[in-house]
């Protein structure tokens, strides 16, 4: 038998801010992983991965990174994919403090 | 100090020049990522995993106050207010954004400073000892030799596509605060009879295979310095492996090769190249030497300094960690700790910066330094100013006095920042200088390195360590392995592996219980934990490590 597919979000980093950006499924992309399409169909993954890296002027280094259904919608299952959901640990800043890259305004 | 020439300001200004308009072309969709990405590189920027990241170089890590300044007004405007001091004498900003990196360039210009060749397969900034020129026990200041190095290396046209990046490290004292023995060439200053020249090892590294650098030449007069550096990239770069980028250091291309082999090839291309140095190298490195002139050292009483630290414990502690002997005796070298317990280690405010700048301004004959330990230095400071340079230390946060101890952990970024990393590793070093404080031991402790990787890759020289620790992905979960009887001076040597990982949450409890051991076992308190290690070996610290397994065995 083969193994059940592992859910995947397409993820990547804004090519203007360098943050992390997640496809949806109405091919926008967000900053927060819930709103993220999940995909449960390797072969859609693959078109929607193709659909994103050519978006060559909005998003670097775009690649599929396996989630999970959640109550809000799709969570990060492995622990890097987690703290790309929130930030660094040592400072508030970032995604946990809903702040972009750039300057802090005082 | 040395500044800035016409060559090198037309050079950098250019560079600013073209990265502003490939910036422009990225952003406007007529450069691709994989077209920008080689050109990004090649001027410090990095993507990392939250934001960019542009790396600053800070060659030999000296630094005068204006620049430190200027650190400082770009960590305020285009960063969220600080910046991260690292293991190679570099600065990183970790939050900047794509457009503003041309500006952020051009005010490093405007201080004489770049991000180029921070990155690529190029020679990268040459390091060297952070007590250069102050210390007592030195020959001679290396830093004129390295600022040659920078020069002769800097766009050079054969060397800008090596097989892989390419590490130099001087040091002009016999005890080794640069690390030479892990870079691809190490140079240490000697003396043989009345001349001065240099012990030159090549092939050393960290990394995914750490190797201890091998003496290529044990006696290289200083005016060959240029050429014979030249043979060995020359010689590297013919026969570097581009096949495997895990092969391609010339670490491996040492090991591969044999070192009597590539001794024959490099003296063979030195015997080559040499008649073509005609001495020009050598004017440069007269002008070079000018601009490194001693500053005029003061003399006064000293007597400020014998009374605070006769009267107040708090300075005394201090004194006695972060202060060394300097070569003039009304002198000291101060270690500002830049590893606050609990805080991220090498992180400075931009209002520490400031601080920092003008206290090296006011007291320090305007000098910093920035060390590969992470921590920042005033090379010249005059004893009757130190207890003025105490309280106002500890009024912005940087007083503490733990330079050499248990606390001052060497930590790189992880995957706090770093895409490359498998774990993280500032929090581990957050936690474990915060609870040897609660613990209130690491004075009793004494002289102990801990160094912490999030990766195989070991930024943060783990090897090194006397504790070094490495973060790692195993199966989905973060966990760390402890190496032990690392060092990273003259007697370097590559630590050994203690047994299984620990879990994040077992990891601060481990380094307790193999502190433990240390202050069971040692002979006596000025036995160091390096030495007790080198006394007993693994077994005792393993037992402490794994207790369990004790008993299992017992049982
Ligand atoms: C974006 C962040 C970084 C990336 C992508 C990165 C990448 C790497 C890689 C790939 C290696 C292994 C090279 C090899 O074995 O051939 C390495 C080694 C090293 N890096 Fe980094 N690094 C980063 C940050 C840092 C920082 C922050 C420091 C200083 C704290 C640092 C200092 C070093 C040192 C000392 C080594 C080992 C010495 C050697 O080259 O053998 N790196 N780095
Ligand atoms: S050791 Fe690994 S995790 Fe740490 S900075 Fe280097 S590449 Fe990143």
């Amino acid at each position: 038998m083969s193994r059940k597919y592992i859910p995947k979000v397409v993820t990547a980093n804004a090519l203007l801010e360098g943050d992390v950006i997640y496809l949806t499924a109405d091919d926008r992309w967000t900053r927060e992983h819930h709103e993220a399409e999940l995909i449960e169909d390797e072969a859609h993954a693959q078109l929607r991965l193709l659909h994103a890296a050519a978006q060559k002027g909005t998003v670097v280094g775009a690649y599929l990174a396996d989630a999970k259904p959640g109550a809000n919608g799709p969570e990060p299952i492995h622990f890097r994919e987690v703290f790309r959901t929130r930030g660094p640990s040592n400072y508030a800043h970032g995604k946990q403090v809903g702040e972009q890259p750039g300057p802090r305004h005082y | 100090m040395y500044s800035y020439n016409d060559f090198d300001e037309a050079f950098v200004r250019e560079r600013v020049a073209q990265f502003t308009s490939q910036v422009e072309r990225r952003i406007d969709g007529s450069l691709t990522e994989d077209e920008f990405k080689p050109l990004r590189l090649m001027n410090g920027l990095y993507l990392q995993l939250h934001a960019y990241m542009l790396r600053v170089a800070i060659p030999y890590g000296t630094l005068n106050p204006n620049q430190m300044r200027q650190l400082a007004h770009i960590a305020e405007t285009w960063d969220k207010g600080y910046g991260h001091f690292t293991t190679r004498q570099n600065i990183q900003y970790n939050w900047p954004l794509l457009k503003d990196v041309p500006a952020m360039l051009s005010a490093l210009a405007d201080v004489g400073m770049h991000a180029i060749q921070t990155s690529g397969n190029t020679i990268r900034n040459v390091t060297s000892d952070h007590f250069a020129a102050a210390a007592a026990d030195e020959i001679e200041d290396p830093r004129p030799y390295a600022e040659l190095l920078r020069q002769w290396s800097t766009d050079h046209p054969e060397f800008q596509f090596l097989p892989r990046k390419f590490k130099i490290a001087v040091t002009g004292s016999p005890n080794d605060r640069a690390v030479v023995k892990a870079h691809d060439i190490g140079l240490r200053m000697i003396r043989r009879g009345d001349e001065v020249g240099f012990e030159v090892l090549v092939g050393g590294g960290l990394g995914r295979t750490p190797m201890i650098g091998q003496v290529v030449r044990d006696f290289l007069p200083k005016e060959d310095l240029l050429p014979y550096c030249e043979a060995i990239v020359s010689v590297y770069n013919l026969l570097g492996r581009r096949d495997n980028k895990y092969k391609a250091r010339i670490k491996i291309t040492v090991h591969e090769n044999g070192l009597d082999e590539i001794k024959r090839q490099v003296e063979q291309r030195f015997a080559e190249i040499r008649p073509t140095f005609h001495g020009h190298d050598q004017d440069l490195l007269d002008d070079i030497r000018a601009a490194f002139a001693p500053p005029a050292f003061r003399n006064a009483e000293t007597t400020a300094h014998d009374q605070f630290y006769a009267a107040d414990p708090v300075y005394r502690s201090w004194a006695d960690t972060n202060l060394t002997e300097h070569r003039n005796a009304q002198y000291s070298i101060v270690t500002i700790s830049i590893k606050k317990h609990g805080e991220t280690p090498g992180d400075a405010t931009a209002h520490q910066m400031r601080v920092m700048a003008d206290l090296a301004e006011r007291y320090g004959h305007s000098e910093l330094r920035i060390s590969h330990e992470q921590n920042v230095i005033l090379p010249h400071v005059h004893k009757s100013d130190l207890p003025a340079v105490h309280a106002a230390l500890v009024q912005a946060g940087l007083g503490t006095a733990n330079v050499g101890l248990i606390s001052d952990i060497i930590a790189c970024p992880g995957m706090d920042y770093c895409a490359l990393a498998t774990a993280r590793s500032i929090p581990v070093a957050q936690e474990i200088a915060t609870r040897f404080d609660e613990l209130k031991l690491e004075h009793e402790v004494g002289p102990l390195k801990i160094k912490i990787s999030g990766c195989i890759n070991a930024c943060g020289h783990h090897h090194v360590g006397h504790i070094g620790i490495l973060g790692l992905d195993r199966a989905g979960v973060e966990n760390y392995q402890i190496t032990l009887g690392g060092d990273g001076t003259e007697t370097a040597v590559i630590g050994e592996r203690a047994g299984p990982g620990f879990a994040y949450d077992e990891i601060v409890l481990a380094i307790e219980r193999l502190v433990h051991a240390y202050l069971e076992h040692r002979t006596e308190p000025t036995e160091t934990f390096l030495q007790t290690y080198r006394r007993l070996g693994l077994a005792p610290f393993k037992a402490a490590l794994y207790p369990a397994e004790g008993e299992k065995d017992a049982a």
